[in-house]
Parts: C-alpha cells; structure tokens; sequence
C-alpha cells in the first residue's frame, strides 16, 4: 500500500515539474511583433518636428488585401493646417524585406490640412511601414508611420 | 482505501496527460481559421465586365473555353492545357498549345478573386487574360478578324442574344491583327478605324463570356478545411478529418517558423501579389525577369481597365492606377500561387523547375541566391523531419 502512495505522490511531483517547465517555455518562447503603442501611433511629429502628422483609414478598418484609401492629415506645430503639400509615399515590410505591393499617392486634397492617400494595400499580416516625404511652403520632412495587421 | 489511492493515481494520470501542451496556441489557431476555405469572400462584382454573372454569357464562354476551332490550326482550346479533370492545368514543366510555350500552365480554381493574371500578371482583367492566348502563336495561334467571323458562323445567335447584334463584317479581311504575322499586320493596319473598333469589340467579348465561365471555377473543400472548422468549433477532428503528428507539425511550421504563410496567405493560400523567390531559370529557355517586364505590356495592353473596352466606370482601375511600376523587387518576381490542390499536380513554379513537392520545401530551406534581383526569403535549415512534415502538410490541401 505504502509503496502505491509513492508513485501517486511522485507522480504528482512529476506533474508539477512538468507544468513548471512548460510555464518557462511559454512565458519565454518568442512572440509576434509587439509594439509600444508610442510606435503604431496614429499621429506624431514629423522627423525634424515640421509638421504635426496623422494617418488613418478613411472608413475605420483595415482590410487586408484590398485596396483603401488613408487620409493623412498635416498640422504646423500651432495646429495650421498645411496647405499645397506635395507628398510622395514609400514603405514595405521591414521583417520581409519587401516593399509596399502598390503605389499608394496622395490623390485629393480635402481640406483643413487633410490629404486622401488612395491605393493603399496590405497584403500580409506584420508590421508594415509607410514612409511619407511631404514638402510644403514651410519646409521639407519626414515621418514613417508603422501599420500592424 | 484501495479504491481511493487508484482514485488518486488516476487524478496524477489525468493532471500528466492533460498537461500537454495544447496543439495551437490562440494565435496559431487565429491564422489557421484564416486560411480555412470557409474564409473565402465571395466573388466581387466585376463592374469592368457587365457580363460577367450573366448565366447565357457564361454558357457561351464555357463552349468557346472547350472549342478547338477557336484557334489558327483549329486543334488547340483552352482546354488543352487547362484540363477540367486536371485542376484546369496539364502536368507539363511548360504548356504546348501550337508551339511550346516558355512557361508553366496555370491551375484555375479561385482565379477570379485574383488583380493580376499570368504569372508576371501582365494582364489585369481576367477578359483581358482570355483575349492573350487566342493571338499568342505558341498558344492558340489565330488572329482577332479570324476569331470575329467564326463566332458570326458558329455562335452568331448565342453571341447575339448576349451581346446585341454583330457588325457587319463583310469587308473584314479573314485574318488580320495588329498583333499577328506581317500580312495580318497590313491586314488590320488597311482596315477602317470603325472595322478595327467593331472587331476588336467582338474580340472583348469573346473575353467578357470566357472570364463569365472562368468565375464558376472554385476550389473545392479539402481535409485541411474540415479539420480547420473542427479546430474553430473546439471539436476534436474525427476519423480522416484529424490530422497525424506530422501533419500538425507541418502546419505549425508553415504557418510558423518557416513562415510561408507570409506569402501563401488566406483561404487561397496566396497573397495574390508577386515576389522573387530565388527560383532558378531553365537552361535554353529565353531570359525571364517576371514583373518588371510585365509593367509595361500591362499599360500598353488596350484592353486594360483604362482602355475603350471596359464596361463601368475607371474607379474599377486602382490596381492598375496604383500599381507598382518600378524597383528592385519586381526582378523575377512572380505571382505567389495558390497552394490548394498543388500536390497532385507537380511540377512546379512558373515554369517547371521542380518535380516534386520535396525539391520545393528542400528549395525553400536552402533558400539560394537568386541569379537576378533579390531572393525574398532566407535559409531554413529544416531538418529531414521538417521538411517531411511540410509535405505531408501541403497534401492535406489536396485531399
Ligand atoms: C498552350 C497552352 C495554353 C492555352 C491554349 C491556354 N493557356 Fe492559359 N495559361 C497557360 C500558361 C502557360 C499560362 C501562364 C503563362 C504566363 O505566365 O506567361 C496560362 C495562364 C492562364 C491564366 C492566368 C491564371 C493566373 O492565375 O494568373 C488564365 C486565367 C488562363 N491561362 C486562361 C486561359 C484561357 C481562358 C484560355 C483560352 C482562351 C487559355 N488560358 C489558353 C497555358 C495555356
Ligand atoms: C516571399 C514569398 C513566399 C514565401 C515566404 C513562400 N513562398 Fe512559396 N511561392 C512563392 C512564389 C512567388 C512562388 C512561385 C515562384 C516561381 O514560380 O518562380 C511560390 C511557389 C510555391 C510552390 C509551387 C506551387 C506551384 O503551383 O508551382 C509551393 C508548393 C510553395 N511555394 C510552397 C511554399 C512553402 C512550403 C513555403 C514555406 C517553406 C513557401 N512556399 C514560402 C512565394 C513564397
């Protein structure tokens, strides 16, 4: 009897070992790319502080491979919008060395600082980024937005 | 007593055997149900063909699909190469039609869902596809006056009752095509510009009716969507429907550390775009650069999204609009395939260079310099075991 108690109580032992290692490997195995959410933001300042820049869908969600139109939105740091940019659009996805599978372009200018940038399309999940060169009466720019699908 | 302790030994057993790992992590299983063919969207609306779901538009294209006549030697259809018992492909390294032609036949199963067609995707609709094989003089080898006048003597009625009324092709010569050979080419360039227009005009439809048939062509249920719904239901997979230790091997790599599924992504394992992957050319074929060629036959191709002959609005043309034009990455890049059904139809790659699913995955885990652009993807180093799984991966999308 005594000796059934053994192997019982070794086997839980065991058991618990065994759930002890897995927890390691999960806790530490590598996960998706995650990003601060400083780092996905949907609006910053430019590279040398210009401009203020915000980049979203123009209908709320992101569809992947289809083709959507983003609208980028340009403000002085006082909140003027900026006017007659010229933009020109560059990206891909760093992990895969690829760049973007169309030519996105800024096609309309709507407003109050507001650019629709048309031809965007993400045909993979990953982190993607989209590079914006903007040139407007107040100077030239930068600004690299990261698109997580 | 007794009774409790085997209680007990049990309760250990159960607490050992459950403490398994489970099979996918959330993630895992999150990608896994994106890929099932439940997943698939139904087809858009082609606005640049307006005969596109018409049912007698799609009768029609699927007779002119299957017509022997509807070529120069009057032996070859589409169907030549594109089998219906053969997931729509033949088997070949390269297709021959008249002549052979330099590159792999296309399997068509889903293919309306696609922006691009052929391989280097220089076509951007899929009439605009059918109308290039019918004048290519490997492939069917006739010209479009030719073409115009068969369809007035064989298919007049059916065309009509589609299409509205024939032209008046009287004075059209019997072969002519600004295309063809040089008297087809002084043939076409004698002719009106309003023949020229009406011509062409059954020509795009001949094209609207064929890609009308070509949108019914889908690809069916596999084992891996059956145990890909069992999985998203929570149901353990029964009988066939569950998948061997290798097997699920297979798919964790796949969708995981090998990550082919950046590119063979969604339900039809494709993302549908074009990428250099390093894989060799054939010795003796002519030069093949894939997508950068194919730039600029797209744009100049009249019966593109942006020509005369496409039926809605322009607002259809963003992936020709936006398209990309130029760049490193075009250099043999090819368009990703769909991977459901390809282990029943080796060989593989645009144009044959693999016989075996094998050479594929063993392609993969080298990952070797391409001899022109830039390999997208990087070494492997699978073991035997990994590729083995890979394998019996792919094959349960094939059954
Ligand atoms: C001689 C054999 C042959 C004939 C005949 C032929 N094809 Fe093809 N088909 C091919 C080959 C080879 C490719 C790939 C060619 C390339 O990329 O340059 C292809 C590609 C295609 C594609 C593109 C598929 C994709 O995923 O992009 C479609 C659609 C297609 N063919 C339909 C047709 C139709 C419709 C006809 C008849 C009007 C036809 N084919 C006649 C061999 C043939
Ligand atoms: C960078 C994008 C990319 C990645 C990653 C990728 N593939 Fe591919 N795959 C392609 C392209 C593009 C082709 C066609 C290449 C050609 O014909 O030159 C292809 C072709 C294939 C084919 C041949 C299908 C046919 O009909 O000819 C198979 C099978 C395949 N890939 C499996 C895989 C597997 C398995 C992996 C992961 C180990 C993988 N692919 C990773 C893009 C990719």
């Amino acid at each position: 009897m005594a000796s059934l108690w053994r192997y019982v109580l070794a086997g839980l032992g065991l058991a618990a070992l065994l759930a002890g290692i897995l927890a390691a490997v999960y806790l530490t195995a590598p996960q998706a790319p995650r990003l601060a959410s400083s780092e996905i933001a949907r609006s910053k300042k430019t590279a040398h502080g210009l401009f203020v820049a915000s980049f979203e869908p123009e209908r709320g969600a992101i569809r992947q491979g289809e083709l959507q139109s983003w609208l980028l939105t340009l403000k002085t740091g006082a909140g003027t919008p900026v006017e007659g940019a010229a933009i020109t659009i560059s990206g891909g996805m760093p992990q895969h060395r690829h760049g973007l599978p169309t030519s996105p372009q800024a096609t309309d200018y709507l407003g109050n600082g507001c650019y629709r940038i048309d031809g965007v399309k993400f045909t993979m999940s990953g982190l993607w980024q989209l590079h914006f060169a903007i040139s407007a009466a107040a100077g030239s720019d930068t600004v690299v937005f990261n698109v997580l699908l | 007593m007794s009774r409790f302790s085997r209680l007990l030994a049990l309760l250990a057993m159960a607490v050992l055997a459950g403490c398994g790992k489970p099979e996918f992590s959330d993630a895992e299983k999150k990608t896994i149900a994106s890929l099932a063919l439940s997943a698939l969207p139904p087809l858009k609306t082609d606005t640049t063909n307006r005969f596109a779901d018409v049912p007698a538009a799609a009768a029609l294209g699927s007779t002119l699909f299957f017509e022997v006549g509807m070529s120069g030697d009057g032996k070859v259809s589409c169907s030549t190469c594109h089998k219906i018992d053969r997931q729509f492909q033949d088997d070949l390294p390269q297709a021959v039609g008249v002549g052979r032609t330099n590159r792999r036949t296309m399997p068509l199963a889903g293919v309306a869902h696609d922006p691009w067609f052929f391989w280097d995707g220089r076509r951007d609709s899929l009439w605009a596809q059918a109308l290039t094989p019918l004048e290519n003089p490997l492939e069917q080898a006739g010209n479009r006056a030719a073409y115009a006048h068969y369809i007035k003597a064989r298919f007049g009625e059916r065309y009509e009752r589609i299409f509205g009324p024939l032209p008046d092709l009287s004075t059209v010569p019997a072969n002519a095509s600004p295309l063809g050979s040089d008297a087809e080419k002084a043939a076409w360039n004698a002719m009106s510009a309003a023949q020229a227009e009406a011509v062409n005009r059954v020509f795009a439809n001949i094209g609207k009716a064929i890609a009308a048939f070509e949108r019914s062509i889908a690809p069916p249920q596999t084992r891996f969507d059956r145990f890909a719904a069992a999985l998203a239901t929570g149901i353990q997979p029964q009988g066939d429907d569950a998948f061997s230790p290798e097997e699920i091997l297979g798919l964790k790599l796949f969708i995981g550390k090998a990550s082919c599924v950046t590119c063979h992504t969604g339900p039809r394992f494709t993302d549908s775009s074009f990428h250099n992957t390093g894989v060799p050319p054939v010795a003796n074929l002519p030069p093949d650069r894939g997508r950068i060629d194919a730039v600029r036959q797209v744009e100049a191709d009249p019966f593109n999204c942006f020509g005369a002959f496409r039926d809605g609005d322009a607002s259809a043309c963003g992936e020709l609009r936006f398209m990309v034009k130029a760049g490193p990455e075009l250099v043999r890049a090819y368009k990703t395939p769909s991977l459901r059904g390809a282990a029943t139809r080796p060989p593989y790659m645009h144009a044959g260079q693999f016989s075996s699913l094998d050479e594929v995955v063993a392609h993969y885990s080298k990952a070797p310099t391409s001899v022109e652009g830039v390999s997208e993807v990087h070494p492997l180093q699978l073991s035997d075991r990994e590729r083995g799984a890979v394998v019996a991966f792919l094959k349960t999308l094939a059954e």
